[in-house]
């Protein structure tokens, strides 16, 4: 039987005190310092609180009142696993590379496990993080035991590539805390599916860290699929940069979860670089999704693309917050933000911050919100071709995600978003 | 048959139709005139069951069925089919979902099998033909970025699909130049037969000179004032509303 540790901060520090020597990398100075780092950021933050203002909608008592353990899956351990949703796929098991697990074309896959590489990571692992005003990142930093070390030669494509986390919860929670690091050389091109799935009805927390570096042209479609158990707590943050020319589209879905919040860091670096920050939240009673971007225009001639649409049924709560820094330098900025709630039951709750921060003069930024309910005139429309009034509804519903996820590009997320909001009204009505 | 007894509805309080009687036998179209204001569109929602309206008094029945009481879908399964004036757009529900859906559940309650995607492209197809629509309408969304003739002959498409017994339209030719309006008609057309009928509601005697009714009766301040055959739609063209109302 696993040892679970006090709850709070304490019981993570102590933990990261019992497991020092043993975490990959122990043995690499550059590692441990970085680890020092984020065990003194982490100590010194603590875990954020309603206190602070870009916290001040979401509660994470459940998280700071619980104790977790050690996930203890054997690392043999068969488990059943969902369809793929690319061709390629690599598989972590309660936060460890599953080498056995893996789909893999002949050709072989461009992804390694970063505990077993960390040498391959030097400069990158950490580089764009912002431990000290990211706790939950510098909480990763020093816990992180593996991850996927994806590093991309200039001008290669990558294709389609599903990476799957699965955690297995139990009697006991368990904490994981994966480390993904993702570098496109330039002109390189990929497209990575994340997909978190819970297994069990037990409490668990998945604070995942994507650390992402575009260089000059290269383009990557990055679909966030949290599949998380009922009891399941999601704290995820991307930390992204994208030099001159390149692409970062990304759609991120929260679908499961007790309690999830992603967010998202992200700077446009060099000139005519282009973001997406799409997303969709699926909240039925009891869930809390919040949807957090920052987005840095540091470079002139840049755009950014931002569509987040939240459905919300039982007592729920949903948060986006979005905010956009258009530095001085970042001329012709072309910024769009729009963020837009379907609310199914009177008790559920909708809270929208959206923040722009503009420098420089010559800069178009739009920014709209809209909260609703279903359209009366569209579901009578339904109806009076004799479509029964559940089904409309449900037609309606899944047509506003539908459009969320339109605006993914590339196919294969496309559809593998597509997939995971199809039937979710069915499900929880 | 459709039949309209005694039937008056209200609006946020204010009476809307203030005792309507009119039968349409099956077989038969009949047309409905009348200006702006006068209850038209109000009686058309009524038959088809949009919520909003409260029905203070009156019957409509269709072959038998008391309308009133039944949901909208339960209307439309009966055959009542509304054309609407403003066909409302579905972002993100694509039209052959839509269309399909529709006829599905239209064919489930009269016990009918359902087609399956194939079946129903053949089907679809072949309407749209008939309807001079390309074929890409199907792919797009619900009326979504249609002109307004192409949402009016997606509405004739419905129609056509779904082979309703009693067809209301509601001002289908308002916003429809005269090609758009020979299609329309066309397909209002290729449905007569004995056991189709058809309320056709309009401003104008335009309409009528290509979708020609059996009856046609005008409606002012919520009653029907005057029925007569095909010729009192051109008398009205010719003096007007108010000449009738002066009668």
């Amino acid at each position: 039987m696993s040892v679970l540790f006090e709850p709070g901060p304490e019981g993570f520090l102590r933990r990261y005190e019992g497991l020092n020597a043993r975490l990959p990398g122990h043995r690499t100075p550059w590692v441990t310092a970085l680890r020092e780092q984020a065990a003194k950021a982490f100590r010194e933050q603590g875990f954020p609180t309603r206190k602070i203002e870009a916290w001040h909608y979401t509660d994470l008592n459940l998280l700071a009142r619980s104790g977790f353990a050690e996930a203890l899956t054997p690392v043999d351990e068969d488990v059943a696993l969902p369809e793929a949703t690319a061709p390629q796929r690599v598989v972590f098991l309660d936060g460890r590379f599953r080498a056995d697990l893996a789909e893999t074309p002949d050709s072989g896959i461009p992804v390694r496990s970063l505990g077993a590489n960390l040498s391959a990571a030097e400069g990158l692992l950490g580089g764009v993080a912002k431990l000290d005003e990211v706790p939950m990142a510098a909480l990763n930093t020093m816990l992180f035991e593996d991850g996927a070390l994806i590093d991309l030669p200039a001008e290669t494509n990558g294709g389609a590539i599903e990476l799957l986390s699965i955690i297995q919860s139990g009697e006991r929670p368990v904490a994981v805390h994966p480390r993904h690091v993702i570098r496109l050389g330039k002109g390189a091109s990929l497209v990575l599916i994340e997909r978190a799935i819970g297994r069990g009805d037990g409490r668990y927390l998945h604070n995942p860290v994507v650390e992402i570096v575009l260089e000059e042209g290269a383009h990557l479609t990055h679909a966030r699929i949290q599949q998380e158990g009922p009891a399941g707590l999601f704290l995820s943050t991307v930390f992204a940069k994208a030099a001159a020319g390149a692409t970062y589209d990304s759609f991120l879905l929260h679908a499961g979860a007790k309690l999830s919040r992603s967010e998202a860091y992200v700077s446009l670096d060099g000139p005519k670089a282009m973001a997406h920050l799409n997303g969709a939240q699926l909240l039925s009673d009891g869930q809390h999704g919040d949807c957090t971007t920052f987005l840095d225009h540091a470079a002139p001639d840049c755009a950014s693309r931002q569509t987040v649409k939240t459905v919300l049924a039982g007592k729920s709560r949903g948060v986006f917050q979005g905010k956009i820094h258009v530095h001085q330098i970042a001329q012709r900025t072309d910024g769009y933000q729009m963020n837009q709630a379907l609310l199914l039951s009177d008790q559920a709750e909708i809270d929208s911050k959206p923040q722009l921060e503009i420098y420089a003069d010559d800069v178009k930024c739009s920014h709209g919100a809209t909260v609703g309910e279903l359209d009366e005139d569209q579901l009578f429309y339904l109806r009076a071709r004799g479509i029964p009034a559940a089904t409309a509804r449900s037609m309606l519903i899944e047509a506003f995600l539908q459009e969320a996820v339109d605006a993914v590009e590339e196919e294969t997320a496309r559809n593998a978003l597509a997939t995971a909001v199809a039937g979710w009204w069915e499900k929880v009505a | 048959m459709l039949k309209i007894e005694g039937l008056t509805a209200e609006i946020d309080g204010k009476q809307i139709l203030k005792g309507i009687d009119l039968e349409v036998p099956t077989g038969e179209i009949h047309a409905i005139m009348g200006p702006n204001g006068s209850g038209k569109s109000t009686l058309s929602y009524v038959l088809a069951g949009r919520e909003g309206y409260e029905i203070t008094g009156g019957t409509a029945t269709f072959n038998g069925l008391d309308l009133l009481s039944m949901e909208p879908e339960e209307r439309a399964a009966a055959g009542v089919f509304l054309a609407f004036q403003y066909p409302v757009e579905l972002p993100g529900v694509g039209n052959a979902n839509f269309l399909r859906t529709a006829l599905n559940a239209i064919r489930r309650s009269k016990g009918e099998p359902e087609v399956d995607a194939m079946q129903f492209l053949k089907l679809a197809r072949a309407r749209m033909k008939e309807l001079s629509m390309p074929e890409d309408m199907l792919k797009r969304g619900v009326n979504v970025g249609f002109s307004g003739g192409e949402k009016k002959r997606n509405e004739v498409l419905q129609m056509a699909l779904l082979q309703p017994g009693l067809a209301i339209l509601d001002e289908t030719d308002s916003g429809l130049d005269i090609d758009a309006l020979k299609i329309a008609a066309d397909g209002v057309n290729a449905m007569r037969g004995p056991n189709f009928s058809s309320l056709v509601i309009t401003h104008y005697q335009r309409l009528l000179n290509y979708i020609v009714p059996d009856r046609v009766h005008v409606l002012m301040n919520g009653r029907i004032v005057q029925s007569g055959g095909p010729e009192l739609a051109k008398q009205l063209e010719e003096s007007g509303y108010t000449a009738v109302q002066a009668a």
